[in-house]
């Protein structure tokens, strides 16, 4: 994994310290807020509901143990001993006072961190598929070349004053776990006919108010050409994008309004000039990195103790069947670890937890962890032969929920909880519908369903991709939810269709429970998933269920 | 004649530690709401609000928000405003337990 160099260090200390300097002069006032709020954005500390909220890189959802451990320290020692991963593989600290944020940076810096970057209109944190380097299906790891994007964005003098915030997705899977079709650029590596790989380019998709697939500005991008054109891409848009609406802002509506044939001439312009302006150095540049991200020499040795444990333990079978996926080396698989236990936060983690991550990772897990958008944490190289001790240390963490895919693994965003831009709640909605899944027993049954909880518009949460979308608004005072239903984040992605009226909190829970047992009677077969129904029948099936019921009344 | 005036109280954050806090008639912060003044005057209001922004170094982001008596003083209007002065429904974290 990547290791800050003497620039990355002296950068990031640099900055710590300037910030140290403007908080200290924001408190004895000589700096008002207006003077200090683009610098504590630009070091992502944002102020909440209840309190300051400091968002942290996680690039590309990396992390070494002991990053691992130094968040948990954080979480210790300035906030309440707990941190909430988010949907762009970031962690947020949800209470520390402005005057020890300056030492949070610091400790940060300590271990290769920052918060540089994940606020303001510039280029955010480039987020990756969970899975890099690990997955069975991927043709290479992205990560080298998301930490090639990370340097070159960072600081950039041209891109730190962008007409709105600008995110970068990227994965060297085709199983796209990565969301690139909902990003401002999406990177998905594929090969060309001569079977060299490179990147298929998008732009323009986004969720949020105006929710967008992202188009294929080039369908074949050679590895070399990948800075130059993303960076001919961020120049066009520059200078296109509008800033009289801070709505209209975002790219997407710079690719919809001009439409992708005059952004696409404009994107090859600038690259024509700025092409020949990259003699190079930026390939060494990440020929030096990519030596950095060496997959680790995996072990080769018996899977029997798996076995054993499958064939008689049937707690470690459940989890078994739903969080591990398949690894690219012989007797290795993925661990997802699920931060969706019924009731819980999604993705809060307490620092007990995190430090139990960062000893497994050591012990078991060539000392890799991943933070996925899907809130929950990633064991990327798990020898099989391992999995049961693995599967005893998480549940004695309580973090071995057998869920990964399922109804209760849902995400969803902090809303009216801590943000301050929310219309409503989505954390209680998602305990609610967790806990009366499990009351149910019907989870497994059900099978793979992905259902994404927002708290407003901005759509944090992913609702418009999530099979079941649900969104929190204020409705004349009192809080109502909204259904989405049909998304889809993968390659074959979709953005849900709505279903009709919402439904107010102590109705929601009802009716999405009406929707999957609806989902129940309607599939062909057991392995015709939730959102392969929908495709199949349609929303009337689904809306009659919802909607028709003598539950009637609680739709509002 | 004008539209009735719904009562205000003004409120912001804590500079420091970044929590809600109200204006009370004596001019503190206080970060319990029934310790705020209610005010039903428009003009009065607006005065308020003015010297609430002028305490840019003790408070940021101040506004009125609707508010209505209560037994023991201001209560919210709105659930937002609500949930300000407990905390989160998730943890028993800010106010709900510090107060
Ligand atoms: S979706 Fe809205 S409520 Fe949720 S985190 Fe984003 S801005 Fe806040």
């Amino acid at each position: 994994m990547y290791r800050y160099t003497d620039f990355d260090e002296a950068f990031v200390r640099t900055r710590v310290a300037q910030f140290r300097d403007q908080v200290a002069r924001r408190i004895d006032g000589s700096l008002t807020e207006d003077e200090f709020r683009p610098l504590r954005l630009m070091n992502g500390l944002y102020l909440q509901l209840h309190a300051y909220m400091l968002r942290v890189a996680i690039p590309y959802g990396t992390l070494n143990p002991d990053q691992m451990r130094q968040l948990a320290m954080i979480a210790d020692r300035w906030d309440k001993g707990y941190g909430h991963w988010t949907t762009r593989q970031n962690i947020q600290f949800n209470w520390p006072k402005l005057e020890d944020v300056p030492d949070m940076l610091e400790a940060l810096a300590d271990v290769g961190m920052h918060a540089i970057q994940t606020s303001g209109n510039t280029i955010r944190n480039v987020t990756a598929d969970h899975f890099a380097g690990a997955a069975a299906d991927e043709i290479a790891d992205p990560r080298p070349v998301a930490e090639l994007l990370r340097q070159w964005s960072t600081d950039h003098p041209e891109f730190q004053f962008l007409p709105r915030k600008f995110k970068i997705a990227i994965t060297g899977s085709p199983n796209d776990r990565a969301v690139t079709r909902a990003h401002d650029i999406g990177l998905r590596m594929v090969r060309n006919d001569a079977g060299e790989a490179g990147f298929e380019v998008i732009v323009g998709g986004g969720l949020g108010r105006t929710p967008m697939e992202g188009k294929v500005i080039r369908d074949f991008l050679p590895r070399a050409d990948l800075l130059p054109y993303v960076e001919a891409v961020l120049a066009a848009y520059n200078l296109m994008g509008r800033r009289d609406n801070k709505y209209k802002a975002r790219i997407k509506i710079t690719v919809f309004e001009n439409g992708i044939d005059s952004f696409h001439d404009a994107v090859e312009a600038n690259f024509a000039k700025i092409r020949p302006r990259f003699t190079g150095v930026d390939q060494e540049i990440l020929t030096a990195i990519e030596a950095q991200f060496a997959p680790p020499v995996f072990a080769d040795r018996p899977e029997a103790p798996f076995d054993a444990a499958y064939a008689t333990d049937p707690v470690f079978r459940a989890w078994a069947d739903t969080n591990l996926a398949a690894h690219k080396a012989p007797g290795h698989a993925i661990v997802t670890v699920s931060f969706k236990a019924p009731g819980a936060t999604p993705g809060d983690a307490t620092s007990d937890q995190m430090r139990a991550l960062a000893d497994l990772a050591e012990t078991y897990g060539y000392g890799e962890l991943r933070i996925s958008h899907e809130q929950n944490v990633i064991l990327p190289h798990v020898h099989k032969a391992d999995l049961p001790a693995v599967h005893a240390a998480l549940k004695s963490a309580g973090i071995a929920t057998a869920n990964v895919g399922l109804v209760s693994d849902i995400i969803a965003c902090p809303g009216m909880d801590y943000c301050a831009l929310a219309t409503a709640r989505s954390i209680p909605i998602a305990q609610e519908i967790a806990l009366r899944f499990e009351e149910l027993q019907v989870e497994h049954e059900v099978g793979p369903l992905k259902i994404k909880i927002s708290g407003c518009i901005n759509a944090c949460g992913h609702h418009h991709v999530g099979h079941i979308g649900i969104l929190g608004l204020d409705r004349a005072g009192v809080e109502n939810y909204q259904i989405t239903l049909g998304g889809d984040h993968t390659e074959r992605f979709a953005i849900g269709e709505k279903t009709g009226p919402g439904f107010p909190a102590e109705g929601i829970v009802p009716a999405i429970e009406r929707l999957v047992l609806a989902y129940l009677d309607l599939r062909e077969h057991r392995e015709e998933s939730f959102i392969e129904t929908f495709r199949r029948l349609g929303m009337a099936p689904f809306k009659a269920a919802l909607y028709d019921s003598e539950d009637r009344a609680d739709a509002a | 004649m004008s539209r009735a005036f719904t009562p205000k109280v003004v409120t912001a954050n804590r500079l420091l530690e970044g929590d809600a806090v109200w204006l009370t008639e004596d001019d503190r912060w206080s970060p319990d709401m029934a310790q705020a003044e209610l005010i039903d005057d428009e003009a009065h209001a607006a005065i308020r609000l003015l010297h609430a922004q002028g305490q840019r170094d003790l408070v940021v982001g101040p506004y009125l928000a609707d508010a209505r008596a209560g037994t023991n003083g201001p209560e919210p209007v709105h659930f937002r405003e609500a949930f300000r002065t407990r905390g989160p429904s998730n943890y028993a974290h800010g106010k709900q337990v510090e107060l």
